[in-house]
Order: C-alpha cells, then sequence, then structure tokens
C-alpha cells in the first residue's frame, strides 16, 4: 500500500497471513481466474481440505472498466452504451433501469409512449429469456451435461437474431433511449416474435424433460448449496437466489413500473419439490419457471402491439427525447428487476449539466456473489462448481 | 412507515442529536445521520418491527468534490414485509490526506451486504470503515496506488513500472 498509516493495512496483511498459515497445514488451491466453471474472470482462493472446501476467498476486478468513472465523465444519453456492457447477458434490463432512472428525475416518466413503454417491455423480457438460457445451458455443463447447453445456445440465437434485427447488435444493442427508442420495431417483427414464441414452447417442454427431471442432474443439485432465506435477505440476494429461497419478491410486482402492472404473470419461489428449499435446484427451476413467464408477458405484448397500440406511419419513438437531459439538483436510486435480481442506479444530478455528479451501480450479481463464502463453507469441490453454477454470476457485472 | 413517522421514532431512540438534517428537495427524501450513530440507527431500523428495514440495495461511497472537502456514504435501505426504500446518509469533513483517510462506522454487522460494498467504497473512494472484519481492496490490485473515484484523482501513468496507455 502506498500510505503510512498502518491501520489500512492491518486486514491486507491479515490475509496474507491466513494465506501462508493455511498453505502450511491445508492446500491453498486456486480456482481461474481461467475457470470455465466460474463463468467468466472470477478467481476463488480455495483453502481445502481434501476434497472439502474449508473457505472461499473470492477476488473480484479483472473485468473492471472504471464504469462510475466513465459515467462522472459522460452525459447521461452516452453513458446507456457503457450499461449495455455491465450484464452484457441481459443488455436490455440494465438500459431499462439506467433510462427509467433518467427519466424520472426529468419528470417525463409520464409522457413516454405507451407503444414504447411495451417495446421495452417486450425486448427487456427477450432478453431475459436468452440470459436464463444461458444460466441453464453453462449450469447443465458445470454438472456435465452437454445436449441442453447446445440446445440453449440454439434456441438463444433466435433471440439474439430477433434484437439485432431491432437494434443492429446482437448483444450490446444501445437500444433503449431516454425518452424513447432508438427506432421503432422492424416491419414484421411481431409476426417473427409470434412464430418465436410458437417454436420455443415445445423446446421448453423438451428441455424439462432432459435436465430439470433428470436423475442426474437432481442428485447433483437437490440439497447443494442450501441459501436460508434470512441469510439470503442479509446479503441482500435478490432475484432468482432471493425467490429460489422462497420469498415472493419481484421488482417488477412491487414497484410496478413500466407497462409491467398491465399485464399478468406469476412470480415463480422455489418450493423445495426435490430437496431443501433454496437449494441449486430450486434456484435452477424458478429460472425455467421465469422462462415460461416471460412467454407469457411477450405474448400479451404482442396482442397490444398489433392491436390497440398497432405501428402507424406517424409514430416517432423519439418524439419524447429530451433537448437537453438536465435534471434538477438532486439523488435518486432507481431499482428495477433485471435478469439477475435489484439492479440499482444512484444518480447525484447537480441541476447544471448534462453530465452526473456520481452515479453508482448496485449490480445484482455482485450481492448474489458475496453470499458464496458463507454457502460454500464444508462443501465439496465438485459442489461448489455446482454453487457457483447455481447463482448465475455475469462478471461484467460484478466488476463493472 | 411514513418519513416523519421514522424521524420521531428515531429522535425517540437516539435523542434529537442522531439526526442532524434532511434532504426532501428530491423524489426521495434522506435523512441525514450523526455518523457515530449509523450502525446503531441501522440496527434500530432492521430490527425494530415498526419499521423492518431487513434489506441493504446499496451503499454509495461519495466524495462531494475539493472545495467541499466532504466525504460521504449514502445508504438505501428497503424493507421487505412493508415494501418501503429509505435512504440515509453521513458524511464527514476531510482534509483528502491520503493518510488520514474519512473514517465512518461499518455497519456489517447489521447488513451483510454491506461487507463487500464497503470494500467498494474503500477500493475506490478511499473512506476507512471501523470495524470493518476484511477492508481489502476489492476491485483494484492490492498494491493500487490512489483511489480513482477520487475527483481529484490523477490518472496513474505507471503500474509497477508498465506504462499505462
Amino acid at each position: 500500500m502506498n500510505s503510512s498509516n498502518p491501520k489500512y493495512d492491518t486486514a491486507l496483511n491479515n490475509y496474507n497471513q491466513k494465506i501462508a498459515d493455511a498453505a502450511a497445514e491445508d492446500m491453498v488451491l486456486n480456482m481461474g481466474p481461467q475457470h470455465p466453471s466460474t463463468h467468466g474472470v472470477l478467481r476463488l482462493e480455495l483453502i481445502t481440505d481434501g476434497e472439502i472446501v474449508k473457505e472461499v476467498i473470492p477476488h473480484l476486478g479483472y473485468l473492471h472498466r472504471c464504469f462510475e468513472k466513465h459515467a462522472e465523465s459522460l452525459t447521461y444519453q452516452q453513458t446507456i452504451p457503457f450499461t449495455d456492457r455491465m450484464d452484457y447477458l441481459a443488455s436490455m434490463n440494465n438500459s431499462h433501469a439506467f433510462v427509467m432512472g433518467v427519466e424520472r428525475m426529468l419528470g417525463i416518466d409520464k409522457d413516454i409512449p405507451k407503444r414504447v413503454e411495451y417495446i421495452r417491455v417486450l425486448v427487456c423480457e427477450l432478453n431475459r429469456i436468452g440470459s436464463h438460457l444461458i444460466a441453464i445451458g453453462t449450469y447443465g455443463i458445470d454438472i456435465g451435461a452437454f445436449t441442453p447447453f447446445l440446445w440453449c445456445f440454439r434456441d438463444r440465437e433466435h433471440i439474439m437474431g430477433m434484437l439485432e434485427w431491432a437494434s443492429g447488435s446482437r448483444m450490446l444493442y444501445n437500444y433503449i433511449w431516454v425518452g424513447g427508442l432508438f427506432y421503432d420495431l422492424p416491419v414484421g417483427f411481431e409476426e417473427r416474435c409470434r412464430e418465436f414464441v410458437d417454436y420455443f414452447k415445445p423446446k421448453m417442454v423438451e428441455l424439462n424433460q432432459l435436465l430439470t427431471d433428470n436423475k442426474i442432474f437432481i442428485d447433483r443439485t437437490a440439497n447443494i448449496g442450501v441459501l436460508p432465506l434470512d441469510v439470503a435477505i442479509n446479503y441482500g440476494c435478490s432475484g432468482p437466489m432471493l425467490r429460489g429461497s422462497g420469498l415472493k419478491w419481484d421488482l417488477r410486482r412491487i414497484d410496478n413500473y413500466s407497462a409491467y402492472p398491465e399485464l399478468e404473470f406469476d412470480v415463480p419461489v422455489g418450493k423445495g419439490e426435490m430437496g431443501a428449499i433454496g437449494d441449486c435446484w430450486d434456484r435452477y427451476k424458478v429460472r425455467v419457471d421465469e422462462i415460461e413467464q416471460s412467454l407469457r408477458i411477450i405474448e400479451q405484448c404482442l396482442n397490444r402491439l398489433q392491436k390497440e397500440l398497432k405501428r402507424s406511419p406517424d409514430f416517432d419513438p423519439r418524439a419524447k427525447m429530451p433537448r437537453k437531459t438536465i435534471p434538477k439538483a438532486q439523488d435518486y436510486y432507481v431499482r428495477c428487476e433485471g435478469a439477475r435480481g435489484e439492479l440499482g442506479f444512484y444518480f447525484m444530478a447537480d441541476g447544471k449539466s448534462e453530465i452526473p455528479a456520481r452515479v453508482k451501480a448496485r449490480a445484482p450479481s455482485f450481492s448474489n456473489l458475496s453470499v458464496l463464502p458463507e454457502i460454500a463453507k464444508g462443501v465439496m469441490i465438485a459442489d461448489l462448481v455446482a454453487i457457483i453454477g447455481s447463482i448465475d454470476i455475469v462478471l461484467g457485472e460484478v466488476d463493472r | 412507515m411514513i418519513f416523519e413517522d421514522i424521524k420521531l421514532l428515531l429522535t425517540e431512540k437516539f435523542g434529537p442529536g442522531v439526526i442532524v438534517g434532511e434532504e426532501t428537495g428530491g423524489l426521495q427524501p434522506a435523512l441525514l445521520i450523526e455518523p457515530g450513530q449509523i450502525a446503531s440507527v441501522c440496527l434500530e431500523l432492521r430490527n425494530n418491527p415498526k419499521t423492518y428495514f431487513d434489506f441493504l440495495s446499496s451503499l454509495t461511497g461519495v466524495d462531494y468534490g475539493p472545495e467541499a472537502m466532504r466525504f460521504g456514504v449514502v445508504y438505501h435501505l428497503a424493507s421487505i414485509p412493508y415494501k418501503t426504500q429509505l435512504t440515509l446518509k453521513v458524511s464527514a469533513e476531510n482534509d483528502r490526506d491520503l493518510n488520514n483517510l474519512p473514517s465512518f462506522p461499518s455497519i456489517n454487522a447489521v447488513y451483510r451486504t454491506a461487507d463487500w460494498h464497503e470494500r467498494e467504497a474503500y477500493d475506490l473512494i478511499g473512506i476507512f470503515f471501523e470495524g470493518h472484519p476484511d477492508l481489502r481492496r476489492i476491485l483494484l490490485p492490492d498494491d493500487w496506488e490512489g483511489f480513482p473515484l477520487r475527483k481529484d484523482y490523477k490518472t496513474a501513468e505507471f503500474y509497477k513500472g508498465i506504462k499505462i496507455d
């Protein structure tokens, strides 16, 4: 460290001492940062006794790209592409949260046309399905099942294709803008989306037969990595992680933002069908059920977008875009349900410029991952892989 | 429980000195708490059956700039049973000397969420949290110099003798 105050070095010295002691008695094993089961560049330092994990020390930051520093030098509109790069598997949800926060600060959130809101929800839910498909597919691969991975990626490719058609990019869309959208949906999008829903529904049944009811899969995930509800809340877990522990907590329902209050969907929770409530299987099952609910939402959006909110030649998705994005001097924390949980942005606006004084991103994966050392105490190394997979982290979001 | 009730509840429990101000201009009102008492305030808000703020959404370290010579921490609490949200703020003056970091009590014992969030605030802004069990850098390497999210941070030109482009 660079300081001469020994107080600031205590924790680092303690940590170094702990690793030195552990290396003498047990084995210190580095898992990652280049390890397929850590789902990105996460390094886990394991203190192991034989095959048993005594302690897990996560090391983050390998994908740190200074999102908050960038956001302090760019205008609100210019920051949207950077939010895409946080949770790169569900970029639409990120920009939706960011844009909602800015719109509320500007006081234009009530003026957004209904068609724009429904398109936003439609693309967000498509993206959520794509993200959950990756979570499920790669989880299968962690456990040793290769086919679900290929099937999930095959189906996700249709979603990627559609979103590319709408925004021009496969993964990092920059589609949702403050006050509107980049463009209206391309002509024929709704029809193709409906075809996809019809195609995808039977595929979900296949996937369930392949993985959800698979004896080996259940043996590997049921009763593993049980996360009690009180621990989940205390660690700030959210999304499928929290719902897997049995709490019906979905910000789409709690905060009723955007077009969600007008849409019908259920909030799936973990019930402990195969083992204890809050085990890996429950978290996996919540994601599978959420895909089905997202399909319901998409169908309702399509119904509206093809009937009362039909496209018209004079519809301009950028009509409500503010000429200057200068919110009044205030602080605002916006939260919404991303694919992985509570995604929050905290803005500090000074009221004078288009550049925020401070932006903090509250990433769901960051808090979800912080519970890992707690629930991975005393498990086998192979089970640790199952637990990490069930948390479904995206390192782009953990490190920002 | 609405904002005024929470204020009343806190002043009854901890005396009038615990709330040093409030910000009600924006969409979300915030309570400015006396920094020394933030941990007990959080504990009370979490455990009191009338408030039950059991979920720490976010913890943000803030540098108010070289003119203000002030650092702060913003806490966003949420109550799952009551579906309410609350913003708490603490701040203190500081001379921006790297050997004398601004220091606030850690609320890690109340919300474990704060563990990594406080490490992040320490890492990027240089706020020390008194009583945190493991206050190491989290996103940057352990030997990084300076705190990048400070407003007066000069971008490093070299890292271990390697030129940064």
